[in-house]
Order: C-alpha cells, then sequence, then structure tokens
C-alpha cells in the first residue's frame, strides 16, 4: 500500500510538472517547474533501482540543464509573450490521442518477454575488469558506443563553436555565492573523483563524476572566481580531446596487438578501465562546462 | 510487476505529452524542453523494462546513462541554434 502511495504520488507529481513546464503562462516558471521535474525524475530512478542514473540525472537533468535553459531565457531579448494558441494544440491532441491507443498496445506485450541479456553479462562479470555491471556494460562490453558518445559530445561542441560566442553574462557574483562556492566546488571535486573511482564496484562511474565537475566548474564560473575559458589555449583543447583520443588509442591497439577492436586482455581490463574512465571524466566535464557557460570571445 | 507496469505507462504519457507540446506550442525554448520531455519519456519506459528482472537489466541502465549525456549536448546544441535562428530574425 505504501508502495503504490510512493508510485502513484512519483507518477503524478512527474506528469504534473511536465505539463506545467509546457503550458505554465510565463517561461520562467516553466523553466523552474522543467528543473522540479528533473529532479523528481531522478527519485524515480533511485525507485527503479537505477542509482547511477539518479546521480547522473540530479546533475545533468535538474543541474545543468537549468543553467543552460536559464541562459537561453536572458539571451532572449523580450520574453515572447506566452501566445497559446489554441488551434494547434488541439490538432496536436488529435494527433496525440490515437498514437497513445498504438503505443500502449505496443509496449505492454514487451513486459512479459524474459530478456536473456542480464544472464549472459553476469556470467561474463569476472572477466571484464570491474564488478559493477553498468559500468562493466559501459566501458567493456559495449565499450563502442561509449567511444561514440563521446565523439557525439565532442561534435555537439564543434557544432556550438560554428555559431559563435555564446555571449553568456555573468552578472556581478553576490558575496554570498562566492562565499558558498568557495566551499563547495571542492566538496563536488571531491565527490565526482570518489564516484570515478567507486564505479568499479558500486553505481558510479565516469559519466556521474564528470557532470559533478562540470557543475564544480559552472558554479566557479558564475561565482566569478574561474576566468574565463579560452578555446585558444592548448591546453583546454588537449583536456577536450584526451577522452576520445586515448580512447581509440586502446581501441587500435586491441586491434592490432590483442584479439580484436576494443576487447581488453583480461588481465589488463581493470587498469585500461580505469585509465579510459580518468581520461573520459576529464573530457566530459571541460566539454559539457563549455557547452553551458561558453568560452569567451577572443580579445 | 505492476509497478513496471505503471511506470511504463507514465513513460508512454511523458512521450506523448512532449509530442504534443512539440507540435503544439510555438516557442522555441517551449519545443526543447518539450523534446527533453519526449526523451525523459523514453528513458523512463527503457528503465521500466530493466526493472521488470531482478537484479535490473544493467544494459538499459548503461544505455540510459549514455542517452543523458547524450540528451544534454544535444539540448545546448538546439539551445545555440535556437539563439541564432532568432538572431538572423532580427528579434
Amino acid at each position: 500500500m505504501a508502495e503504490w502511495l510512493l508510485d502513484g504520488t512519483l507518477g503524478l507529481l512527474l506528469l504534473g510538472l511536465a505539463g506545467g513546464a509546457l503550458l505554465a503562462p510565463s517561461l520562467y516558471a516553466g523553466i523552474l517547474l522543467f528543473m522540479a521535474f528533473g529532479l523528481v525524475l531522478a527519485l524515480v530512478w533511485a525507485r527503479l533501482g537505477a542509482p547511477d542514473l539518479a546521480l547522473a540525472e540530479a546533475a545533468i537533468g535538474a543541474g545543468l540543464t537549468g543553467v543552460l535553459l536559464f541562459a537561453a531565457l536572458a539571451r532572449q531579448e523580450q520574453a515572447e509573450a506566452a501566445a497559446t494558441e489554441r488551434r494547434p494544440l488541439l490538432a496536436a491532441a488529435l494527433v496525440v490521442l490515437p498514437l497513445a491507443i498504438l503505443l500502449l498496445q505496443g509496449l505492454v506485450p514487451s513486459l512479459a518477454l524474459a530478456p536473456d541479456l542480464p544472464d549472459s553479462i553476469r556470467s561474463h562479470l569476472p572477466d571484464s575488469g570491474v564488478s559493477h555491471p553498468v559500468t562493466a556494460v559501459l566501458l567493456n562490453f559495449r565499450a563502442w558506443d561509449t567511444l561514440l558518445e563521446l565523439a557525439v559530445l565532442l561534435l555537439a561542441l564543434l557544432g556550438a563553436r560554428q555559431l559563435g560566442p555564446a555571449r553568456f553574462a555573468v552578472a556581478a557574483p553576490w558575496p554570498l555565492l562566492q562565499a558558498w562556492s568557495r566551499l563547495l566546488a571542492p566538496l563536488l571535486v571531491l565527490t565526482g573523483g570518489y564516484l570515478l573511482w567507486r564505479g568499479s564496484h558500486a553505481p558510479g562511474g565516469a559519466f556521474q563524476g564528470g557532470a559533478l565537475f562540470a557543475a564544480a566548474l559552472v558554479l566557479l564560473r558564475l561565482a566569478g572566481l574561474l576566468p574565463a575559458l579560452r578555446w585558444s589555449s592548448w591546453p583546454l583543447r588537449l583536456v577536450l580531446l584526451i577522452g576520445l583520443l586515448l580512447f581509440l588509442a586502446v581501441a587500435a591497439g586491441t586491434a592490432w596487438l590483442g584479439a580484436g577492436w576494443l576487447s581488453y586482455p583480461p588481465a589488463w581490463a581493470g587498469a585500461l578501465i580505469l585509465a579510459i574512465e580518468t581520461a573520459a571524466i576529464l573530457s566530459i566535464a571541460f566539454t559539457l562546462s563549455l557547452l553551458v557557460i561558453g568560452e569567451e570571445p577572443p580579445g | 510487476m505492476s509497478a513496471t507496469l505503471f511506470y511504463l505507462g507514465i513513460g508512454a504519457a511523458l512521450w506523448l505529452l512532449g509530442l504534443f507540446g512539440l507540435l503544439g506550442l510555438r516557442d522555441t525554448l517551449r519545443r526543447i524542453i518539450a523534446v527533453n520531455l519526449m526523451g525523459s519519456g523514453v528513458f523512463l519506459v527503457l528503465i521500466a523494462l530493466a526493472a521488470r528482472v531482478t537484479p535490473t537489466d544493467p544494459l538499459l541502465q548503461a544505455l540510459v546513462v549514455t542517452g543523458l549525456v547524450v540528451a544534454i549536448s544535444a539540448t545546448a546544441l538546439a539551445l545555440r541554434l535556437g539563439g541564432a535562428a532568432r538572431g538572423r530574425r532580427g528579434g
């Protein structure tokens, strides 16, 4: 009974906050509701037994997305009056309702299928070099996905750069924010590093840690304690690339000398995964924070 | 099993709500929020499916961890594109 109460509350909150984010009269309120949606979603991940996701969602979904959206809102010169017209909404509802029936008809039978992949993952776990199954999937069994994901992050950053400087205006920092961020940023970096180390045997890993690092960087930038990141400095470019480069080097090395593309020798797997994760956490942190706060135009 | 079914339904509803917003709303920022809601709906369906076995299916969880990071980078790029388009229109 108590479980149903929790599930029902979380589910209704999710739908209510999502509807509010779309339809709230002021855009400012919509963005706030969307951030709250991210936090409730993090709770839902924890409820559904996915603590890795809860960690990542709390940092990314609620924190960084919120900063991104508010920065975009500040860049809009005059917030467009929410002229919610009735006709397009009605038309959209007419499209969505029949889709709902089709979707549920398709989804519900998939609940009854029993997947055999979890067993196969569990049986190969001892050879993977780590003891946490999610990390094993991310960095060993499906390392290809993670490699391409780092490439996607880099492509998004390059695409954003093509559009010119982001004009991320930092207002005069507020003394309380400065004092707090001096305290919070080291804690965030410490927690991020701990998550990275913990990822080999428990929930955590490069993505969660990288998101926390990025949050620390954004916080310090907002408090005016960090000098603007400049694309022209080569250490920054190296940090942005190092995750992908090291991953590619390992992939090429295993293809050339070892058993094949990205199949690590079992004795080395743990060390290789830790090295890749350490490089990836730096790249993820700096790419995300550059995407969020942009870089200073040269000059 | 019933909690799984419940969250599967919520995930599908979120996806549809996002689609509704994407089709029916005009403002760029709201449309980007709507696409994000659609993404969250897909993630919720995946994780609900991951929770149908105990212990939870790690493959689907790993896919969603990847998806979260891709979603925020896509959002950042979309917001920049939206800003550039607004600048072009001269608003």
